[in-house]
């Protein structure tokens, strides 16, 4: 199953908005399953169907520290990426005081969270990366620090390594805090745990389903939880677990983890096809950050000419699904706040296009999608002159 | 044909999109995302949208959102706050129905290959002569065309009004045959970034300031004062810092460059002839005898329209300037063009 019926029902479809978020493997699916069903009991009961789903709870938990290189007890499962984010942010303040500090192109899961204790938001340089000058200055009373691994919309890479050198130099009882939420298909998260104090995951960005996250908190962390009540997750996240979503994340991570060099490599080479491709046929186009400081799925530009929002509608009745910037709760598309952070003029962020490839991409749905957005961006020009 | 079909999360054109899809057209929704800020009613705010999207999967049609808040806000919003420090009183939905939804939204339509757009407005284009016209609702109580008066050929040719022809019973009755969560759904009345709470002094305090203006007689004496000129409209009569209990007093001037609110009876107020500007035409200029409307809701009267001046055939009381007039053919049955009172 899974992967044959995905086919099925996305045949003659070309779906490049992998960062929004990507198909279930076919083996979280089967994993999950059985706690669907037959074990259905909750692990914090005291009997023996509540002992063995703890224990498949319990062996995820190692699976997941394993390949995030940490210890289980510092793995903390959630609801998703922007619970952990909320976690990290306000856990950290309500536990410490001080202010929360986070980079001007964090996930609004971040950046608002931030925004709402009255926190300090660091520019950026052109390429999304955290002002390391601005940073260095801005530490006086800061508790938390939060800069991304991956940016969701443009692909920068952050080097945590380099920032936090900068907090520990100068603000050495603050937390780092990186939400690694687009990282986990393309980096080596084991790379990324030993520097950040605090990480966060989404399962469904990496194969598993929505509706579950983890929250590693280790080091110098010490979160004051945002949910009480059972005291799960060693008090530090109440709620029944979401069993189920538990152990197809544990699942997806660790095939996500097999699979992560030879997939780079793969996708990379997609991605460049795609947007040389582009580039060979159509003039006035910007890639938005160097392919160098970025990962293999992501490709974004920006086309003159044109508003992604006809484009998108376009390429949606080509059978192209990708995407611009997030949306507002009427489902309008906003406008960036992560190009706007990098300097890109509200003109060109207006034709701004976001590609993000993932598992399931061949090299027939680049050959599709490439067609389909030169046709598209050549009729909405021409009518445009028109 | 392919038909872009504006839903505004409200019943008229929740309905407008069935008659569409019933005329065998090819529909898709699309919602407009105008006003970005405080707001509790009108077209934008999250909870129509919803309205709008669940409308849409009931008649299983695509349904889109554009956001055109930047185009709003520079083509309605901070026209209609200027206007009222010069001292207009301009109408916010006629310029958004001339700069956003038969210009922007419609450029769009285009541009993605529709045939035309459609809106749930109570009006209806037929042809007079092979030229379209906007022709007065079926429904005269809930009448539109004053409106969207400013459609040119070029959009009257690719605008379809669908249920222009049925009266807003007949549109509630079919929305909830359908099953649609519209059908009970109030009209909006309201300028959609006004909110209730604040009122429209809140919004344009927080943008202009405000300035005092002393109120005074035909014969210049005093009698009050206001706290704010911007807030003063012709022919007003409540709210002018005047004691109660005397003759009834009408706001009969506004100079906003000595400050000063001149008022009087309301014989004071009517006049024989009004000036306007800006005028635009469904088709030829005209000049002749017309059927005039200075609100949304009020009666035409007749009138001799030559060049821009407005001769009544009675005397009619003064239009606020920045008001949209709109000009009807004699029989009062279609629109022939518009201005805005000066």
């Amino acid at each position: 199953m899974g992967g044959r019926s995905l086919r099925a029902v996305h045949d003659g479809f070309t779906y490049l908005d992998h960062a929004a978020t990507t198909p279930m493997r076919a083996e979280a699916v089967e994993a999950m399953l059985p706690f669907l069903t037959e074990q259905f009991a909750n692990p914090s009961g005291s009997h023996r169907f509540a002992r063995q789903v703890r224990k498949s709870i319990d062996e995820a938990r190692d699976d997941v520290a394993d390949v995030l290189g940490c210890r289980p007890g510092e793995v903390i499962f959630t609801s998703g990426g922007t619970e952990a984010d909320n976690t990290a942010i306000f856990g950290t303040l309500d536990r410490h005081g001080g202010l929360a500090l986070c980079s001007a192109v964090e996930h609004h899961a971040v950046l608002h969270a931030v925004e709402a204790r009255h926190g300090r938001v660091i520019g950026v340089d052109h390429a999304g990366r955290i002002d390391l000058e601005q940073l260095a200055t801005a530490l006086e009373g800061v508790a938390v620090v939060s800069v991304m691994s991956v940016n969701n919309e443009v692909g920068t890479i952050t080097d945590l390594a380099e920032v936090v050198a900068v907090v520990r130099r100068s603000a050495p009882e603050a937390v780092v805090h990186t939400d690694a939420v687009q990282a986990a298909c393309w980096l080596d998260l084991r790379t990324i745990t030993p520097h950040a104090d605090l990480m966060a995951l989404s399962a469904h960005k990496f194969g598993g389903p929505k509706g579950v996250g983890v929250l590693v908190s280790r080091g110098r962390a010490a979160i004051a939880p945002m949910l009480i009540g059972g005291g799960q997750e060693r008090e530090r996240r109440s709620g029944t677990h979401n069993v189920a979503g538990i152990i197809a994340l544990a699942v997806a991570l660790r095939a996500t983890d097999n699979e992560r060099a030879d997939e780079n490599v793969r996708v990379a080479a997609l991605r460049d096809a795609l947007v040389d491709g582009l580039r060979a046929e159509l003039d006035d186009i910007h890639e938005t950050v160097d392919r160098a400081f970025k990962i293999a799925g992501s490709a974004h530009i920006c086309i003159d000419g044109i508003e992604n929002e006809a484009l998108l509608y376009l390429l949606d009745e080509a059978g192209v699904c990708a995407s611009a910037a997030s949306s507002c709760a009427s489902g309008a598309m906003e406008p960036s706040h992560v190009l706007a952070a990098m300097g890109v003029p509200n003109e060109r962020a207006r034709g701004a296009l976001r590609l993000t490839l993932g598992r399931t991409t061949t090299s027939a749905d680049v050959a599709r999608a490439t067609t389909a957005i030169v046709d598209s961006v050549r009729r909405l020009r021409a009518g445009r002159a028109a | 044909m392919k038909v872009l079909v504006a839903l505004s999360g409200g019943v008229d054109s929740s309905v407008a999109a069935a008659e569409l899809i019933d005329g065998g057209h090819d529909v898709v929704g699309i919602t407009m995302r105008l006003w970005g800020g405080e707001s509790d009613t009108g077209c934008c705010s999250v909870a129509d949208v919803d309205d709008a999207r669940r409308v849409a999967q009931q008649l299983d049609i695509d349904h889109l959102v554009f956001n055109f808040s930047d185009d709003f806000n520079r083509h309605v919003v901070d026209p209609y706050v200027q206007a009222h420090s010069r001292g207009l009183t301009p109408n916010p939905c006629i310029e958004c129905n001339r700069h956003l939804k038969f210009d922007r939204l419609s450029e769009r339509a285009d541009l993605l290959g529709f045939d035309a757009i459609a809106t749930g407005h109570h009006a209806r284009i037929e042809t007079v002569d092979h030229r379209y016209f906007v022709h007065r609702g079926a429904d005269s109580a809930k009448d539109q065309s004053y409106v969207v008066h400013m459609l040119p050929q070029r959009e009257l040719r690719r605008t379809l009004f669908p249920v222009g022809h049925m009266t807003k019973a007949e549109v509630r009755d079919h929305a909830a045959a359908l099953g649609l969560r519209t059908a009970e759904k109030p009209d909006s009345q309201d300028v959609c970034f006004i909110t209730h709470t604040g009122g429209r002094e809140t919004f344009l305090g927080a943008r202009i300031p405000f300035r005092p203006a002393k109120v005074v007689d035909a014969d210049g004496s005093v009698l009050g004062d206001v706290a704010a000129i911007e807030m003063v409209t012709l022919g007003q009569r409540r709210g002018i810092g005047l004691p109660g209990g005397g003759p009834k007093r009408y706001v009969t001037g506004i100079d906003h460059d000595s400050l000063t609110v001149v008022v009087g009876d309301e014989n004071d107020l009517y006049t024989d002839a009004l000036s306007v500007g800006e005028i635009v035409w469904a088709d030829q200029p005209y000049v002749g005898e017309v059927m005039v409307q200075c609100s949304a809701h009020g009666a035409a009267t007749p009138a001799l329209l030559q060049d821009d001046v407005v001769h009544w055939r009675i005397p009619q009381r003064r239009v606020a300037p920045g008001q949209s007039v709109v000009f009807f053919d004699p029989t009062d049955r279609y629109v022939l063009g518009g201005a805005i009172a000066r």
